[in-house]
Protein backbone atom coordinates (compact mmCIF):
# COMPACT_ATOMS: atom_id res chain seq x y z
CA UNK A 1 0.00 0.00 0.00
CA UNK A 2 3.03 1.93 0.58
CA UNK A 3 4.44 2.34 -2.92
CA UNK A 4 2.83 4.93 -4.10
CA UNK A 5 3.97 7.01 -1.38
CA UNK A 6 7.96 5.74 -1.55
CA UNK A 7 8.11 6.29 -5.37
CA UNK A 8 10.20 8.89 -5.96
CA UNK A 9 8.67 9.50 -9.67
CA UNK A 10 5.20 10.44 -7.79
CA UNK A 11 6.38 12.83 -6.06
CA UNK A 12 7.70 15.57 -8.48
CA UNK A 13 7.09 17.68 -11.21
CA UNK A 14 3.90 20.18 -11.71
CA UNK A 15 1.20 16.81 -11.07
CA UNK A 16 3.62 15.56 -8.33
CA UNK A 17 2.46 15.06 -4.31
CA UNK A 18 4.66 17.79 -3.32
CA UNK A 19 3.06 20.38 -5.97
CA UNK A 20 -0.37 18.76 -4.83
CA UNK A 21 0.47 19.17 -0.90
CA UNK A 22 0.72 23.28 -1.99
CA UNK A 23 -1.72 23.48 -3.01
CA UNK A 24 -3.98 21.96 -0.84
CA UNK A 25 -2.41 24.01 1.55
CA UNK A 26 -3.49 27.13 0.07
CA UNK A 27 -6.83 26.06 -0.75
CA UNK A 28 -6.92 25.76 3.28
CA UNK A 29 -4.88 28.83 3.94
CA UNK A 30 -7.21 30.97 1.60
CA UNK A 31 -10.88 29.20 3.40
CA UNK A 32 -9.26 29.54 6.58
CA UNK A 33 -8.35 33.11 6.19
CA UNK A 34 -11.27 34.23 4.71
CA UNK A 35 -13.57 32.84 7.49
CA UNK A 36 -11.38 34.41 9.53
CA UNK A 37 -11.77 37.84 8.10
CA UNK A 38 -15.90 37.01 8.37
CA UNK A 39 -16.47 35.33 11.39
CA UNK A 40 -13.60 37.08 14.32
CA UNK A 41 -15.41 40.79 13.86
CA UNK A 42 -18.66 39.49 13.86
CA UNK A 43 -17.63 37.46 16.95
CA UNK A 44 -15.94 39.96 18.33
CA UNK A 45 -18.86 42.20 18.57
CA UNK A 46 -21.94 40.32 19.30
CA UNK A 47 -19.49 38.75 22.67
CA UNK A 48 -18.65 42.16 23.60
CA UNK A 49 -21.85 44.11 22.99
CA UNK A 50 -23.83 40.70 23.89
CA UNK A 51 -26.18 41.65 20.58
CA UNK A 52 -27.84 39.23 18.05
CA UNK A 53 -26.26 36.42 20.13
CA UNK A 54 -29.49 34.26 20.01
CA UNK A 55 -29.54 34.38 16.37
CA UNK A 56 -25.89 34.48 15.89
CA UNK A 57 -25.31 31.01 17.93
CA UNK A 58 -28.55 29.33 16.16
CA UNK A 59 -27.51 30.48 12.38
CA UNK A 60 -24.11 28.93 13.36
CA UNK A 61 -25.18 25.98 14.90
CA UNK A 62 -27.63 25.36 11.77
CA UNK A 63 -24.92 26.09 9.86
CA UNK A 64 -22.86 23.15 10.93
CA UNK A 65 -25.16 20.88 9.55
CA UNK A 66 -25.03 22.04 6.18
CA UNK A 67 -23.19 19.36 3.82
CA UNK A 68 -20.45 20.31 1.78
CA UNK A 69 -20.45 18.43 -0.88
CA UNK A 70 -23.69 19.44 -1.56
CA UNK A 71 -22.64 23.03 -1.34
CA UNK A 72 -20.02 23.15 -3.64
CA UNK A 73 -22.16 21.24 -6.24
CA UNK A 74 -24.52 23.81 -5.49
CA UNK A 75 -22.23 26.58 -5.81
CA UNK A 76 -20.68 25.13 -8.92
CA UNK A 77 -24.14 25.32 -10.68
CA UNK A 78 -25.21 28.74 -9.15
CA UNK A 79 -22.27 30.56 -10.34
CA UNK A 80 -21.68 28.58 -13.47
CA UNK A 81 -17.90 28.14 -12.90
CA UNK A 82 -16.06 25.56 -12.05
CA UNK A 83 -13.25 25.71 -10.29
CA UNK A 84 -11.72 28.14 -7.12
CA UNK A 85 -14.67 30.37 -6.55
CA UNK A 86 -16.89 27.47 -6.14
CA UNK A 87 -14.44 25.76 -3.53
CA UNK A 88 -14.25 29.07 -1.62
CA UNK A 89 -17.57 29.36 -1.10
CA UNK A 90 -18.11 25.62 0.20
CA UNK A 91 -14.95 25.84 2.49
CA UNK A 92 -15.68 29.00 4.14
CA UNK A 93 -18.95 28.26 5.06
CA UNK A 94 -17.57 25.30 6.42
CA UNK A 95 -15.45 27.36 8.26
CA UNK A 96 -17.22 30.51 9.79
CA UNK A 97 -19.59 28.80 12.17
CA UNK A 98 -16.81 27.41 14.37
CA UNK A 99 -14.42 30.26 14.88
CA UNK A 100 -17.95 32.69 14.91
CA UNK A 101 -19.49 30.71 17.85
CA UNK A 102 -16.28 29.60 19.97
CA UNK A 103 -15.44 33.38 19.54
CA UNK A 104 -18.44 34.68 20.97
CA UNK A 105 -18.39 31.80 23.82
CA UNK A 106 -15.14 32.67 24.98
CA UNK A 107 -16.18 36.65 25.07
CA UNK A 108 -19.04 35.51 26.91
CA UNK A 109 -17.34 33.52 29.01
CA UNK A 110 -15.06 36.42 30.60
CA UNK A 111 -16.22 36.73 34.20
CA UNK A 112 -18.66 40.30 34.19
CA UNK A 113 -16.75 41.33 37.59
CA UNK A 114 -13.58 40.94 35.41
CA UNK A 115 -15.25 43.68 32.92
CA UNK A 116 -16.75 45.90 35.17
CA UNK A 117 -13.32 46.44 37.04
CA UNK A 118 -11.56 47.29 33.82
CA UNK A 119 -14.39 49.92 33.47
CA UNK A 120 -13.87 51.26 36.63
CA UNK A 121 -9.93 51.49 36.18
CA UNK A 122 -11.22 54.04 33.21
CA UNK A 123 -10.79 51.64 30.29
CA UNK A 124 -12.70 52.33 27.49
CA UNK A 125 -14.96 49.98 25.66
CA UNK A 126 -11.74 49.27 23.11
CA UNK A 127 -9.32 48.96 25.75
CA UNK A 128 -11.63 46.54 27.80
CA UNK A 129 -11.60 44.45 24.11
CA UNK A 130 -7.95 44.05 23.35
CA UNK A 131 -6.65 43.93 26.85
CA UNK A 132 -9.04 42.20 28.42
CA UNK A 133 -11.84 39.95 26.70
CA UNK A 134 -9.70 39.16 23.81
CA UNK A 135 -6.55 37.64 26.42
CA UNK A 136 -8.89 36.07 28.47
CA UNK A 137 -11.14 34.47 25.25
CA UNK A 138 -7.68 33.28 23.36
CA UNK A 139 -8.27 29.77 24.55
CA UNK A 140 -11.59 29.48 22.53
CA UNK A 141 -10.76 31.72 20.10
CA UNK A 142 -7.94 29.40 19.02
CA UNK A 143 -9.92 26.16 19.44
CA UNK A 144 -12.32 27.43 17.00
CA UNK A 145 -10.15 27.77 14.49
CA UNK A 146 -8.34 24.78 15.07
CA UNK A 147 -11.31 23.11 14.73
CA UNK A 148 -12.38 25.15 11.33
CA UNK A 149 -8.66 24.37 10.29
CA UNK A 150 -9.43 20.45 10.28
CA UNK A 151 -12.55 20.49 8.95
CA UNK A 152 -11.51 22.80 6.12
CA UNK A 153 -8.29 21.05 5.74
CA UNK A 154 -10.22 17.66 5.31
CA UNK A 155 -13.11 18.73 3.21
CA UNK A 156 -10.34 20.88 0.45
CA UNK A 157 -10.13 17.17 -0.84
CA UNK A 158 -13.67 17.77 -2.66
CA UNK A 159 -12.10 20.46 -4.45
CA UNK A 160 -10.55 17.70 -7.06
CA UNK A 161 -14.33 17.04 -7.92
CA UNK A 162 -14.55 20.06 -9.56
CA UNK A 163 -10.94 19.54 -11.58
CA UNK A 164 -9.02 21.36 -9.29
CA UNK A 165 -5.63 20.12 -7.72
CA UNK A 166 -5.00 19.30 -4.12
CA UNK A 167 -4.55 16.02 -2.45
CA UNK A 168 -7.98 15.43 -3.23
CA UNK A 169 -6.72 14.29 -6.84
CA UNK A 170 -5.14 11.08 -5.67
CA UNK A 171 -8.64 9.86 -4.25
CA UNK A 172 -11.09 10.96 -6.69
CA UNK A 173 -8.65 9.60 -9.77
CA UNK A 174 -7.42 6.73 -7.76
CA UNK A 175 -11.41 5.88 -7.63
CA UNK A 176 -11.82 6.36 -11.50
CA UNK A 177 -8.78 4.22 -12.24
CA UNK A 178 -9.59 1.61 -9.12
CA UNK A 179 -6.11 2.54 -8.27
CA UNK A 180 -6.32 1.83 -4.75
CA UNK A 181 -3.09 2.62 -3.49
CA UNK A 182 -3.26 5.89 -5.22
CA UNK A 183 -6.64 6.66 -3.06
CA UNK A 184 -4.32 5.32 -0.21
CA UNK A 185 -2.03 7.49 -0.67
CA UNK A 186 -3.97 10.85 -1.00
CA UNK A 187 -6.08 9.82 2.18
CA UNK A 188 -2.88 9.13 4.31
CA UNK A 189 -1.28 12.07 3.05
CA UNK A 190 -4.42 14.60 3.91
CA UNK A 191 -4.71 12.98 7.27
CA UNK A 192 -0.60 13.51 8.13
CA UNK A 193 -1.28 17.13 6.61
CA UNK A 194 -4.44 17.48 9.25
CA UNK A 195 -2.39 16.45 12.29
CA UNK A 196 0.17 18.47 11.64
CA UNK A 197 -1.61 21.87 11.21
CA UNK A 198 -3.38 20.34 14.51
CA UNK A 199 0.14 20.44 16.34
CA UNK A 200 0.51 23.82 14.93
CA UNK A 201 -2.46 24.88 16.50
CA UNK A 202 -1.68 23.22 19.46
CA UNK A 203 1.98 25.60 19.62
CA UNK A 204 -0.10 28.54 18.52
CA UNK A 205 -2.42 28.01 21.93
CA UNK A 206 0.94 27.87 23.84
CA UNK A 207 1.98 31.35 22.26
CA UNK A 208 -0.85 33.41 22.68
CA UNK A 209 -2.83 32.70 25.88
CA UNK A 210 -1.11 34.54 28.77
CA UNK A 211 0.84 32.85 31.26
CA UNK A 212 -1.63 33.81 33.92
CA UNK A 213 -4.18 31.92 32.49
CA UNK A 214 -2.52 29.29 31.95
CA UNK A 215 -1.97 28.88 35.56
CA UNK A 216 -5.52 28.77 36.78
CA UNK A 217 -6.38 26.22 33.61
CA UNK B 1 -40.26 20.22 -9.72
CA UNK B 2 -41.84 17.32 -11.88
CA UNK B 3 -38.15 15.57 -11.26
CA UNK B 4 -38.93 15.50 -7.59
CA UNK B 5 -42.32 14.14 -8.30
CA UNK B 6 -40.56 11.28 -10.48
CA UNK B 7 -38.00 10.37 -8.52
CA UNK B 8 -39.88 10.39 -4.79
CA UNK B 9 -38.99 6.63 -4.77
CA UNK B 10 -35.52 7.74 -5.33
CA UNK B 11 -35.16 10.54 -3.24
CA UNK B 12 -36.88 8.36 -0.14
CA UNK B 13 -34.20 5.39 -0.50
CA UNK B 14 -31.52 8.24 -0.37
CA UNK B 15 -32.77 9.20 2.89
CA UNK B 16 -33.16 6.20 4.18
CA UNK B 17 -29.67 5.53 3.80
CA UNK B 18 -28.71 8.43 4.78
CA UNK B 19 -30.45 8.34 8.10
CA UNK B 20 -28.79 4.81 8.38
CA UNK B 21 -25.59 5.68 8.25
CA UNK B 22 -25.37 8.60 10.15
CA UNK B 23 -27.95 7.27 13.28
CA UNK B 24 -26.15 3.34 13.61
CA UNK B 25 -22.59 5.10 14.45
CA UNK B 26 -23.81 7.38 16.86
CA UNK B 27 -25.96 4.35 18.92
CA UNK B 28 -22.92 2.46 18.27
CA UNK B 29 -20.70 5.34 19.95
CA UNK B 30 -22.54 5.90 22.85
CA UNK B 31 -22.38 1.79 23.35
CA UNK B 32 -18.66 2.29 23.18
CA UNK B 33 -17.99 5.63 24.73
CA UNK B 34 -20.13 5.04 27.98
CA UNK B 35 -18.29 1.98 29.77
CA UNK B 36 -15.15 3.43 28.56
CA UNK B 37 -15.72 7.02 30.25
CA UNK B 38 -17.23 4.96 32.96
CA UNK B 39 -13.67 3.22 33.28
CA UNK B 40 -11.95 6.82 33.07
CA UNK B 41 -13.78 8.27 36.15
CA UNK B 42 -13.31 4.87 38.11
CA UNK B 43 -9.45 4.40 37.03
CA UNK B 44 -8.55 8.28 37.02
CA UNK B 45 -5.00 7.57 35.27
CA UNK B 46 -6.76 6.72 32.29
CA UNK B 47 -8.59 9.22 31.79
CA UNK B 48 -6.08 11.81 29.81
CA UNK B 49 -4.93 9.57 27.81
CA UNK B 50 -8.52 8.86 26.04
CA UNK B 51 -9.49 12.37 26.33
CA UNK B 52 -6.06 12.84 24.19
CA UNK B 53 -6.16 9.52 21.47
CA UNK B 54 -10.63 10.91 21.27
CA UNK B 55 -8.57 14.74 19.84
CA UNK B 56 -6.33 12.76 17.91
CA UNK B 57 -9.20 10.31 16.11
CA UNK B 58 -11.51 13.40 15.88
CA UNK B 59 -8.50 15.15 13.92
CA UNK B 60 -8.26 12.72 11.16
CA UNK B 61 -9.94 13.81 7.81
CA UNK B 62 -13.41 11.68 6.93
CA UNK B 63 -12.85 11.09 3.68
CA UNK B 64 -9.31 9.72 4.30
CA UNK B 65 -11.11 7.51 7.29
CA UNK B 66 -13.22 6.19 4.15
CA UNK B 67 -10.43 4.90 2.23
CA UNK B 68 -7.95 4.15 4.94
CA UNK B 69 -10.19 1.86 6.84
CA UNK B 70 -10.99 -1.26 4.38
CA UNK B 71 -7.05 -1.27 3.86
CA UNK B 72 -6.73 -2.05 7.58
CA UNK B 73 -10.05 -3.86 8.22
CA UNK B 74 -10.19 -5.79 4.65
CA UNK B 75 -13.20 -4.74 4.13
CA UNK B 76 -14.23 -3.71 0.25
CA UNK B 77 -13.53 0.03 -0.36
CA UNK B 78 -16.92 0.73 -1.41
CA UNK B 79 -19.03 -0.93 1.57
CA UNK B 80 -21.05 1.46 3.65
CA UNK B 81 -19.76 -0.49 6.95
CA UNK B 82 -16.27 1.60 6.31
CA UNK B 83 -19.24 4.73 6.80
CA UNK B 84 -20.43 3.29 9.66
CA UNK B 85 -17.20 1.98 11.66
CA UNK B 86 -15.62 5.66 10.73
CA UNK B 87 -18.57 7.53 11.59
CA UNK B 88 -18.83 5.57 15.66
CA UNK B 89 -14.87 6.45 15.56
CA UNK B 90 -15.73 10.37 15.33
CA UNK B 91 -18.70 9.82 17.45
CA UNK B 92 -16.36 7.93 20.45
CA UNK B 93 -14.06 10.37 20.32
CA UNK B 94 -16.33 12.90 20.79
CA UNK B 95 -18.02 11.59 23.46
CA UNK B 96 -15.40 10.55 25.60
CA UNK B 97 -14.87 14.12 26.87
CA UNK B 98 -17.89 14.44 27.79
CA UNK B 99 -18.93 11.18 29.08
CA UNK B 100 -15.95 11.88 31.59
CA UNK B 101 -17.15 15.14 32.15
CA UNK B 102 -20.61 13.98 32.79
CA UNK B 103 -19.58 11.86 35.53
CA UNK B 104 -17.63 14.01 37.16
CA UNK B 105 -20.33 16.31 37.35
CA UNK B 106 -21.95 13.66 39.77
CA UNK B 107 -21.71 15.37 43.43
CA UNK B 108 -19.87 13.53 45.38
CA UNK B 109 -22.53 13.39 48.42
CA UNK B 110 -24.64 12.43 46.32
CA UNK B 111 -22.64 9.02 45.01
CA UNK B 112 -21.81 8.36 48.87
CA UNK B 113 -25.98 8.67 50.08
CA UNK B 114 -26.03 6.17 47.35
CA UNK B 115 -24.02 4.23 48.17
CA UNK B 116 -24.82 4.45 51.84
CA UNK B 117 -28.31 3.15 51.18
CA UNK B 118 -26.89 0.02 49.80
CA UNK B 119 -26.92 0.70 46.40
CA UNK B 120 -24.36 -1.61 44.28
CA UNK B 121 -22.12 -0.11 42.08
CA UNK B 122 -23.53 -1.05 38.40
CA UNK B 123 -26.90 -0.15 39.49
CA UNK B 124 -25.62 3.05 41.26
CA UNK B 125 -24.11 4.46 37.74
CA UNK B 126 -26.99 3.22 35.92
CA UNK B 127 -30.02 4.76 38.23
CA UNK B 128 -27.59 7.64 40.04
CA UNK B 129 -24.29 8.74 38.36
CA UNK B 130 -25.76 8.38 34.31
CA UNK B 131 -28.95 9.93 34.79
CA UNK B 132 -26.94 13.05 36.34
CA UNK B 133 -24.61 13.09 33.48
CA UNK B 134 -27.26 13.22 30.99
CA UNK B 135 -27.54 16.66 29.99
CA UNK B 136 -23.35 16.85 29.39
CA UNK B 137 -23.49 13.56 27.64
CA UNK B 138 -26.25 14.91 25.34
CA UNK B 139 -24.50 17.78 24.62
CA UNK B 140 -21.72 16.04 22.90
CA UNK B 141 -24.79 13.04 21.47
CA UNK B 142 -26.07 16.72 20.08
CA UNK B 143 -22.85 17.40 18.03
CA UNK B 144 -22.21 14.10 16.74
CA UNK B 145 -25.51 13.86 15.21
CA UNK B 146 -25.25 16.70 13.53
CA UNK B 147 -21.72 16.32 12.43
CA UNK B 148 -22.47 12.57 11.01
CA UNK B 149 -25.61 13.45 9.22
CA UNK B 150 -23.12 16.29 7.37
CA UNK B 151 -20.43 13.51 7.34
CA UNK B 152 -22.16 10.96 5.44
CA UNK B 153 -22.70 12.93 2.27
CA UNK B 154 -19.01 13.24 1.69
CA UNK B 155 -18.72 9.50 1.42
CA UNK B 156 -20.35 10.18 -1.96
CA UNK B 157 -17.57 11.05 -3.49
CA UNK B 158 -16.58 7.75 -3.04
CA UNK B 159 -19.52 6.55 -3.96
CA UNK B 160 -21.50 5.65 -1.06
CA UNK B 161 -23.83 7.75 1.00
CA UNK B 162 -27.19 8.52 0.97
CA UNK B 163 -27.82 11.99 0.00
CA UNK B 164 -24.79 12.39 -1.04
CA UNK B 165 -26.07 11.08 -4.19
CA UNK B 166 -28.41 13.64 -5.36
CA UNK B 167 -25.61 15.81 -5.00
CA UNK B 168 -23.18 13.71 -7.37
CA UNK B 169 -26.13 13.10 -9.92
CA UNK B 170 -27.34 16.55 -10.32
CA UNK B 171 -22.86 17.83 -10.44
CA UNK B 172 -22.90 15.25 -13.34
CA UNK B 173 -26.14 16.42 -14.89
CA UNK B 174 -25.80 19.90 -14.51
CA UNK B 175 -29.18 19.85 -13.45
CA UNK B 176 -29.73 22.52 -9.76
CA UNK B 177 -33.02 20.25 -8.42
CA UNK B 178 -31.61 17.26 -6.81
CA UNK B 179 -28.77 18.83 -5.25
CA UNK B 180 -31.24 21.70 -3.50
CA UNK B 181 -33.20 18.62 -2.51
CA UNK B 182 -30.16 17.08 -1.08
CA UNK B 183 -28.89 20.28 0.79
CA UNK B 184 -32.37 20.75 2.09
CA UNK B 185 -33.37 17.10 3.23
CA UNK B 186 -30.00 16.50 4.83
CA UNK B 187 -30.47 19.87 6.96
CA UNK B 188 -34.29 19.06 7.95
CA UNK B 189 -32.67 15.49 8.91
CA UNK B 190 -29.76 17.51 10.98
CA UNK B 191 -32.59 20.18 12.65
CA UNK B 192 -35.00 16.85 13.01
CA UNK B 193 -32.73 14.77 14.43
CA UNK B 194 -31.32 17.53 16.98
CA UNK B 195 -35.08 17.94 17.79
CA UNK B 196 -35.55 14.26 18.77
CA UNK B 197 -32.51 14.17 20.93
CA UNK B 198 -33.55 17.57 23.14
CA UNK B 199 -36.73 16.29 23.96
CA UNK B 200 -34.95 12.78 24.76
CA UNK B 201 -32.89 14.89 27.25
CA UNK B 202 -36.42 16.45 28.50
CA UNK B 203 -38.10 13.18 28.79
CA UNK B 204 -34.75 11.51 30.67
CA UNK B 205 -34.70 14.42 32.86
CA UNK B 206 -37.77 15.52 34.50
CA UNK B 207 -36.23 17.20 38.21
CA UNK B 208 -34.87 20.13 35.39
CA UNK B 209 -38.24 20.78 34.85
CA UNK B 210 -39.42 20.62 38.41
CA UNK B 211 -36.25 22.92 39.47
CA UNK B 212 -36.73 25.66 36.76
CA UNK B 213 -36.77 28.75 37.63
CA UNK B 214 -40.10 29.74 35.36
CA UNK B 215 -41.41 27.18 37.72
CA UNK B 216 -40.29 28.06 41.13
CA UNK B 217 -41.01 31.87 40.48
Amino acid sequence: MFEYLFDSFNWSGPEGIGARIIQHIWYTLAALGLSAVIALPVGLYIGHTRRGAFLAINLGNAARALPSLGLLMLAVLLTDQIGFLPVLIALVALGIPPILTSTYAGLSGVDAATVDAARGMGMTGREILTKVEIPIAMPLIISGLRGATLQIVSTATIAALVSLGGLGRYVVDGLKLRDFPQMFAGALLVALLAILLDLLFALAGRITVSPGLRRNA
Amino acid sequence: MTWIGDNLGLIWEQLREHLYLAIVPVLLGLLIAVPLGYLATRYNWLANPLIAFGGVLYSLPSIALFIVLPVILGTQVLSPVNIVIALTIYTVSLLIRNVIDGLRSVPPDVRQAAIAVGFGSLRRVLTIDLPIAVPVIFAGLRVATVANISMVSVGAVIGIGGLGELFTQGFQKDFLTPVVVGVVLSLLLALLADLVLVVLQRVLTPWARVNSPVKAA
